[in-house]
């Protein structure tokens, strides 16, 4: 060995990586890798897990299950139906009303109507909402909206009593202050999500309808809107996949009362809160029943969140493609 | 070419210069001006309900606030008193089994996505995968997590919980953690491969350093929403009346108690002090879940 390689070996800086570094390298990546595929095997063991504890109530009620209207432990009667109309009810009914505040909120905050402080006023406000946790939602919804609402819910049923949404009293908990907790709860997904859909619309199309002589509320009903319209239909769609999950704020304000009602002031049931009721003290053959009903409700919220997801998706493609 | 030869204004122009004033009184003005005071009611109305809960929570759950409420134990039926430490540390218990479940697992795969193979299939399907799981009904992750732990255990337990709130925080880290690292320059990483790192040396020397903020963001958002939820925990936790460490032994195969569990079980009892402490419990609550949100908010910021 020369003096030269001597003092290249004892100081060396640089070099190719090491074994050690390479065998780091592969381990590390493939580690990254198995975490990525343990998202995909996550959601297929959701699906596969909850599937098979439902096997046997599956083979045993069949497809009567969704269309029966009991629900008796004792007899082992069991149906859902009223559970399916009411989440459907509910959220619908939410997404009526936190559709409307979500969407006008978001036309609020990007349309250029408030000075950039007011602004941050209001979208700290939406930020806070989604903050609230469901079940303090519930607990309020008892203590201030059902005595609040009830009044107004009984002179409803009193004067217009002889249509069908009014046909009940309001005797506490109902579907009427359950979807008003529930509509509030999915605002701030639906505000959030068509603002970002009403900032992609590019600049130029707006300045162009002002340029013609439009004023504001033309441009944004005729321009922004239309342009829009993809990505605040699919804040809606999410939005509607939010209201059908949520459970604590509904298992606490909806009366968990098994009936098919058309009236807003009648109690009624969804089938997150027949789970979250009926799951800690389910006997051993109500819980494949149970475990049924969650396959239902795992099936709806699917198919309706992956619509949500693809309907951005496209938009977002769409808009690129158009800048 | 002259411009003005062909140029002749008093033929262009009518004899009457347009109106450029816009009269007020016109319909699509009356129209315009209406539509923005319903979008400013619309706004105003739509800010009431969370001033009503802020409210609620500080005056009906205010009054309760002192240490007792901090180092007791939930009352039983008639007693006064009484206070919820149990559930506040359960909560942070069972929000840490979930934590360090779902933030290895999630940041690795954040590595995956963005880094590794963002374009690949197995990209793009677990990005979909991870989307379609922020929309999971929390109660859902609880039958899961009652399925695949508590039937296994034979108990309900904090472990238990936690697969439940990894499962919720799991595409929160992911696609916040993603986003964040492929904010990242890839000038940087060009830099860093050209002086011969290799890609974990890449990943773990210049992208993981310089995204960190984001990813932090999106821990702490998950942890947020984590603490929050009570779905999830009602029959993988349960509830306990007792505490977490007892006599210097952690009861880990057992029920635990959590602050959301609390307010939903005392929120239906007819006894008054229960409900003042649900009030009180949830007013701590959403103090945590703020703490989050605005540890989030303030890690967010340094922008890279």
């Amino acid at each position: 060995m020369n003096a030269f390689e001597q003092t290249v070996a004892g100081e060396q800086i640089s070099g190719p990586p090491s074994q050690t570094d390479y065998l780091l390298d592969r381990s590390f990546r493939g580690l990254a890798t198995v975490c990525a595929w343990l998202i995909l095997i996550v959601v297929g063991l959701i699906l596969w897990k909850i599937g098979a504890k439902a096997v046997p109530a599956i083979s045993e009620y069949q497809l009567g299950f969704l269309t029966g209207t009991t629900w008796d432990v004792n007899k082992q009667v069991y149906g859902i139906l009223p559970e399916i109309w009411g989440t459907l009810y509910s959220s619908i009914l939410a997404l009526i009303i936190g559709g409307f505040f979500g969407i006008t909120m978001a036309i609020f905050l990007t349309q250029d109507f408030l000075p950039p402080r007011i602004a941050l006023v209001f979208r700290t406000i939406i930020e806070l909402l989604a903050a609230i946790p469901s079940v303090v939602y519930g607990l309020w919804g008892i203590y201030v909206v059902i005595p609040f609402v009830r009044p107004i819910a009984d002179w409803l049923n009193a004067e217009f009593g002889w249509i069908p949404f009014f046909s009940t009293t309001l005797s506490g908990p109902g579907m009427l202050p359950a979807a008003l907790v529930l509509s509030i709860m999915i605002l701030p997904t639906i505000a959030a999500v068509s603002q970002d859909a009403l900032r992609m619309v590019p600049y130029r199309i707006k300045e162009a309808a002002y340029g013609l002589g439009a004023n504001r509320w033309e441009v944004i009903l005729k321009v922004m809107l239309s342009t829009a319209s993809t990505g605040i239909f699919g804040s809606l769609v999410l939005g509607f996949g939010r209201a059908l999950g949520e459970t604590m704020a509904l298992a606490m304000l909806i009366g968990n009362s098994n009936q098919l009602s058309l009236s807003l002031f009648s109690p009624g049931n969804t089938l997150a809160a027949l789970l979250a009721l009926n799951f800690p003290e389910a006997g051993q053959h109500e819980i494949p029943v149970l475990m049924y009903a969650a396959l239902v409700l795992l099936l709806i919220t699917f198919v309706v969140n992956m619509a949500g997801t693809a309907i951005m998706t496209m938009t977002s493609k769409q808009l690129k493609a158009g800048r | 070419m002259n411009i003005q030869d062909s140029f002749h204004p008093e033929q262009e122009i009518a004899k009457e210069a347009p109106c450029l004033q816009r009269s007020l009184l016109e319909g699509r003005s009356i129209t315009n001006i209406l539509l923005t005071g319903i979008a400013w009611l619309a706004a105003i109305i739509a800010s009431v309900p969370l001033i009503s809960v802020l409210y609620g929570l500080i005056v009906k759950g205010g009054h309760r606030l002192s240490l007792e409420v901090f180092t007791e134990l939930p009352p039983a039926g008639f007693e006064e008193g009484g206070g919820f430490g149990n559930a506040i540390v359960g909560t942070l218990v069972t929000v840490g089994f979930g934590a360090v479940i779902s933030i290895p697992i999630g940041f690795l795969a954040a590595i995956f996505l963005a880094e590794l193979e963002p374009d690949g299939k197995v990209a793009y399907v677990a990005r979909f995968c991870a989307k379609t799981l922020t929309g999971l009904p929390s109660i859902l992750a609880g039958v899961f997590a009652y399925a695949v732990v508590v039937l296994a255990t034979g108990t309900y337990s904090a472990p238990a919980a936690g697969v439940a709130l990894a499962l919720l925080m799991l595409p929160t880290v992911v696609l916040t953690a993603e986003g964040a690292m492929r904010m990242v320059p890839s000038k940087m990483k060009a830099a860093a491969y050209g002086i011969g790192c290799t890609r974990s040396q890449v990943i773990w020397k210049i992208v993981l350093p310089t995204a960190l903020p984001g990813v932090l963001t999106g821990v702490m958002l998950a942890i947020a929403r984590a603490a929050g939820e009570t779905a999830p925990l009602l029959f993988t936790a349960l509830f306990s009346n007792y505490w977490f460490v007892e006599n210097g032994t952690a009861h880990v195969m057992e029920p635990i108690a959590s602050l959301s569990v609390l307010i939903y079980n005392f929120a239906g009892m007819p006894y008054e002090n229960q409900i003042e402490l649900a009030w009180t419990a949830s007013l701590v609550l959403v103090m945590m879940v703020l703490l989050f949100n605005i540890l989030a908010r303030v890690l967010g910021r340094k922008k890279v």
